[in-house]
């Protein structure tokens, strides 16, 4: 289990440092990119339910950004992979309830319900890929920013900081813990339920103390609930570029069916 | 349990959304009222503690499986219903993030799914309510028990309700409903325990900061009531503003129950027909084109044949031009780098 933590440990810390990186993407001002995720969730998930071919437009912006941006295309898919058991599970009855016949591959009969699972696959991969896309390029302590220019309550952007800064420490902690047990208990892969009261309790007691003592240390510094950065944001002609192309690319593959337009002028120019 | 993107229509994700945001300004409104600058850093940390603590497995015993904890409940107790769900909020929006757990249109619902239910109707309705003044561990037990049940249930008929209603599922609405509930029931049950278990061991070690977390806001009558009023003027704003401009198809359960109709009709027109036709009807690979054919006048838009071959072409040439720019641009930025 330790293994198991680690790894999902190291993964946020490996996302956090190509949030790090410098390129064209990584420089934008993180409202532009937010905006912009905004937007391409709200074209792809606006489809109908059996749409497949109107989607797969819609996979130039992903792969455009981790082109410019340099980012990992196998390290990002296996972050998706990791999250599609859910919706694999609910969509998977779509093709036993709905067997309609809806598409004749020659001989092969796909039936409306493998369709909109297809679809289903589709807009996960494209949605969960632009929200992994945004932290890959912006860092999530930038995003905060955003959200707190963009008109969020302040309480809010300033203790989700909080949160991120803390939440290596205190996994940490419970690694820390968690390797204890196992090696004064024969190595029990998990501790029983009255041990784990208090392993919990003991956790929540040392989070608190340093609540208080950071709270303390914020103080002594003076801290006035609110965020301060020495970088300033600027919305430019960059930015406005960035979002303004991004829009219209989403509003043209949104409105026009690319794809089949595409295929029907191959059938054509072939036959 | 986490609502994702795919399942969802912009519609009901917006409306989520705003549900989510008017509660999120509410909290934040009355917790910058109360001016209890200590509880952000508090608020913050013990986010990540909620992080921490799910990383913590117990063993179930006699199952072989393992429990963890839920945390709405916990953070309700620990910091009033106002600071819990903003911390909630917060912790589902690391997960929607980092560990890409549902998605950014789905966040609206996972935080009031995970938030709303524990934090303003459990806690304040149930557990405050049977906990009374002095409990004792049994009674407390009980009461973390049923409030995360009911939490949890509501949790996830608010995830049956919103994705029945996106209409991206053929799964009927009770049958889903089956289903979800029925898993939670036991994991609700789990949490409650571990839930439990932690406050008893903290009221041992340290009393006094349960005791400080139930002093908040006694009176939760108004403000819920108030709340509610904001959230349905909301829904019925972003409902009817988001719907006019959403498709027009008919969502899940009025496809649903069309579907069945359909159905119905299709089973008499059979009884009535000749055994040949029952039997094309009914056999395992029927004739495809006339049923699709028979189909296209249906309540769903359906692509014909012919726009879905081209369809297809298309899509797999657009995929390679994908690919390719990728490539293209990934080249041309390594060569800037440089």
């Amino acid at each position: 289990m330790t293994d198991r933590i680690s790894r999902a440990f190291y993964d946020i810390g490996r996302l956090e440092i190509i949030a790090g990186r410098d390129s064209f993407v990584h420089r934008l001002d993180p409202r532009a990119k937010l905006l912009v995720t905004v937007f391409f969730i709200i074209a792809v998930v606006s489809f109908d339910r059996y749409a497949v071919a109107g989607l797969v437009p819609f996979f130039l912006y992903p792969a455009a950004i981790i082109g410019l941006a340099g980012l990992p295309v196998g390290y990002l898919f296996r972050k998706l992979l990791i999250v599609s058991p859910f919706v694999i599970c609910i969509g998977i009855f779509n093709p036993f309830l709905d067997l309609e016949i809806m598409v004749n591959l020659g001989p092969l009969a796909v039936s409306g319900g493998w369709v909109s699972f297809t679809s289903l696959i589709l807009r996960f991969s494209l949605t969960i890929g632009a929200a992994l896309i945004l932290i890959a390029t912006t860092g999530f302590p930038k995003v905060c920013m955003a959200l707190e220019k963009l008109g969020a309550p302040r309480i809010l952007a300033v203790q989700l900081l909080l949160l991120y800064r803390y939440l290596f420490v205190l996994i940490e902690e419970s690694i820390r813990m968690i390797r204890a047990h196992a090696l004064r208990s024969c190595s029990r892969r998990r501790p029983a339920f009255r041990v784990y009261t208090q392993l919990l309790g003991n956790l929540l007691l040392r989070t608190l103390d340093r609540a208080e003592r950071i709270h303390l240390a914020m103080l002594s510094r003076a801290f006035t609930s609110e965020i301060r950065t020495v970088r300033r944001f600027t919305f430019g002609r960059a930015e406005l570029l960035f979002t303004l192309t991004a829009a219209a690319a989403f509003l043209l593959f949104r409105t026009i069916p690319v794809a089949e337009l595409l295929g029907g002028l191959i059938l054509e120019i072939s036959l | 349990m986490h609502m994702a993107d795919a399942l969802l229509s912009p519609a009901v994700g917006g409306t989520m959304w705003a549900a989510t945001a008017a509660t999120t300004f509410y909290c934040a409104r009355k917790i910058a009222h109360r001016l209890d600058e200590r509880k952000i850093p508090l608020m913050g940390v013990l986010g990540a503690f909620i992080f921490a603590a799910q990383m913590i497995n117990f063993a179930i015993p006699g199952t072989g499986s393992s429990g963890h904890l839920g945390g709405g409940l916990l953070l309700a107790v620990l910091l009033g219903p106002h600071a819990a769900f903003l911390t909630l909020g917060s912790v589902l929006t690391v997960q929607a993030l980092f560990f890409a757990d549902g998605g950014l249109l789905a966040l609206g619902a996972n935080i009031f799914n995970l938030g709303f239910a524990p934090c303003f109707i459990a806690y304040p309705l149930l557990y405050k309510p049977l906990t009374g003044r002095q409990p004792g561990p049994g009674r407390r037990l009980f009461a973390a028990a049923a409030a995360s049940v009911i939490g949890l249930q509501l949790g996830s008929l608010g995830v049956v309700v919103q994705t029945v209603t996106s209409g991206m599922l053929s799964l009927s609405f009770t049958g889903f409903l089956m289903l979800m509930q029925t898993i939670h029931l036991p994991i609700g049950l789990i949490e409650g325990l571990a839930t439990a278990g932690v406050i008893s061991f903290m009221i041992r070690v340290r009393p006094e900061i349960i005791a400080e977390g139930n002093r908040g806001p006694t009176s939760a009558g108004l403000p819920f009531a108030r709340v509610l009023a904001i959230l349905a003027a909301a829904a019925i704003l972003t409902g009817g503003f988001l719907s006019w401009f959403a498709s027009e198809k008919p969502d899940g359960l009025e496809w649903s129950l069309e579907n069945s109709a359909d159905r119905q009709e299709a089973a008499a027109t059979a009884r009535s027909n000749s055994p040949d036709k029952l039997r094309k009807r009914i056999a395992l690979l029927p004739d495809y084109n006339f049923r699709a054919a028979e189909k296209t006048g249906g309540g769903v838009k359906r692509p014909d044949p012919g726009t879905s071959a081209s369809g297809i072409l298309g899509s797999i040439v657009v995929l390679v031009l994908v690919v390719l720019t990728g490539l293209l641009l990934g080249k041309k930025g390594r060569n800037r780098d440089r």
